[in-house]
């Protein structure tokens, strides 16, 4: 017999490589949750600085009781699919709620953000079209791919004219064509040129979807995201977006304007074969997508925190992940090992942030992340640098 | 399938570069399993190999393309197709 775990003994023996240098940086544990900022970690009160939390919103006093209310009347869960056990109203409620934030006529909102491209991909590409993906996309994107059963062809990073190419390349081939982009690249945190993409479509005819995971609620005038920063959302057919980050909830969004855009309820396998989230998360993200309306402030916070942590490093003189301010804020290492050993002492200095490593990074690259919170405080951010300068400038140095 | 020597040749130039094992590449050097290539670096080396012969290699198919002498006959015949 072969043991079918036996492929992952590669795996078993990286992590025990990790655990050898200490604590384990891919499976942390927080033992207590003091605010969006602060967690117990190891007996230490711990600077949270990887948490996505871009609002700061997970305990928000009107979320938590609007959570509260809806456990208490809708109960603890939904206890299966929407097509299999009905709607709840709460789920009514928050798609229009978000259609109204977002300006699009139709929103289905899904379990996860996850669940969210990997429906919402595989319900609008079938077998005979062609997706085509950015090289730096999220594993939920090239997932969602891989069950659209589509032909896909993925071009280089941010870069149109690659782009441009590649469909030159494939003209005159049967079936619709999809384009997928990220308005935040969750890595790296650069953003995609959209203008430079919606040129391409004018030129090509195909349809575009923007998966705004990182920039719903982050970026543009009114917080709905990239196309909102860039002024191109009519020239987006599609967006993707989640609740796990500035909403602090859980669960994906998708929407458009597309008359047949409900039809995808019924396309939709991620969609129709999972059950619905639970009344407690709804709630809690009606609650907040309305902070995210009428509190542009939380915007600002995190603008000008975001600017000062990215300014920070630049005097450090630390390798960023790319040149623009955005709440994610990459730091590239050497390697493996020193970057773990990094990651260790800034979780004794106090400080969490994320570790990212290949393959889960573009270019082999070993980075320290962090995601900046509108609710850490000037000092917060003030000390992370300076952390950064004693644990990661110097090693630089060094 | 088979593929012209010119082919082989010249992907294993560009191969080169992602081999970090020093193993000598053959066709039947398996890309990924052999030289310790991880998915996102074998997807970066295909680009590179499209680029070169001009052509598209989707990934579907470079799923389903494991040595180098696969990948060879997929170029071949996508190059005669264009």
């Amino acid at each position: 017999m072969i043991d079918l775990l036996d492929k992952h003994k590669p795996i078993a023996e990286r992590h025990a490589r990790m655990m050898a240098m200490g604590v384990n940086a891919v499976g942390l544990t927080n033992d207590k949750i003091l605010s969006p900022t602060r967690a117990m970690i190891n007996g230490r009160e711990t600077i949270l600085a990887g948490t996505n939390n871009y609002m700061g919103i997970t305990f928000d006093a009107d979320c938590i009781k609007a959570g509260q209310q809806a456990m208490a009347e809708f109960g603890t869960g939904t206890t299966g699919s929407r097509i299999a056990n009905g709607s709840y109203a709460l789920h009514k409620e928050l798609e229009a709620e978000l259609g109204l934030f977002l300006n699009r006529k139709h929103c289905i909102v899904f379990t996860t953000g996850y669940q969210a491209n990997l429906g919402m991909i595989s319900g609008l590409a079938g077998p005979k079209d062609t997706i085509f993906l950015d090289a730096d996309s999220h594993s939920s994107i090239y997932d969602g791919c891989t069950l659209s059963g589509a032909k896909l062809v993925r071009f280089r990073h941010n870069d149109a004219t690659d782009l441009d190419k590649r469909l030159t390349r494939s003209e005159g081939e049967e079936g619709g064509r999809l384009v997928v982009v990220e308005g935040i690249y969750s890595m790296l945190g650069d953003r995609a040129p959209l203008a430079d993409f919606v040129a391409v479509k004018k030129k090509h005819g195909f349809q575009l979807l923007a998966d705004e995971a990182h920039s719903f609620g982050v970026l543009g005038p009114h917080g709905r995201g990239l196309a909102d920063e860039a002024g191109v959302e009519d020239d987006i057919d599609f967006i993707v977006g989640t609740f796990s980050k500035s909403v602090g909830a859980i669960g994906g969004f998708g929407a458009g304007n597309h008359p047949l855009f409900e039809t995808l309820r019924y396309a939709m396998r991620p969609y129709m074969f999972t059950a619905s989230s639970s009344p407690a998360s709804i709630a809690t993200s009606i609650a907040a997508i309305k902070k995210l309306a009428a509190e542009p402030e939380r915007r600002d916070r995190l603008r000008a925190n975001s600017a000062r942590l990215f300014a920070g490093f630049k005097g450090l003189g630390l390798d960023m992940g790319c040149d623009t301010v955005s709440p994610v804020i990459a730091v590239k290492c050497a390697d493996e090992v020193s970057t773990i050993a990094m990651w260790n002492a800034l979780l004794e200095a106090g400080v969490y942030v994320n570790i990212a490593l290949p393959p889960g990074t573009p270019n082999k690259l070993c980075l320290l992340r962090c995601s900046v919170s509108a609710a850490h405080s000037f000092d917060d951010i003030d000390k992370i640098i300076a952390l950064f300068g004693k644990v990661v400038a110097s090693r630089a140095a060094a | 399938m088979t593929a012209s020597p010119e082919t082989i040749d010249q992907i294993c130039k560009l191969l080169e570069p992602f081999n970090s094992t020093g193993k000598v590449l053959t066709p039947d050097t398996e890309i990924a399993t052999d030289l310790n290539i991880d998915s996102v670096a074998v997807m970066d080396f295909v680009m590179e190999v499209e680029d070169h012969f001009d052509i598209e290699i989707p990934l579907n198919v470079v799923s389903e393309t494991h040595s180098i002498g696969d990948l060879a006959a997929v170029v071949d015949a996508r190059v005669k197709k264009a």
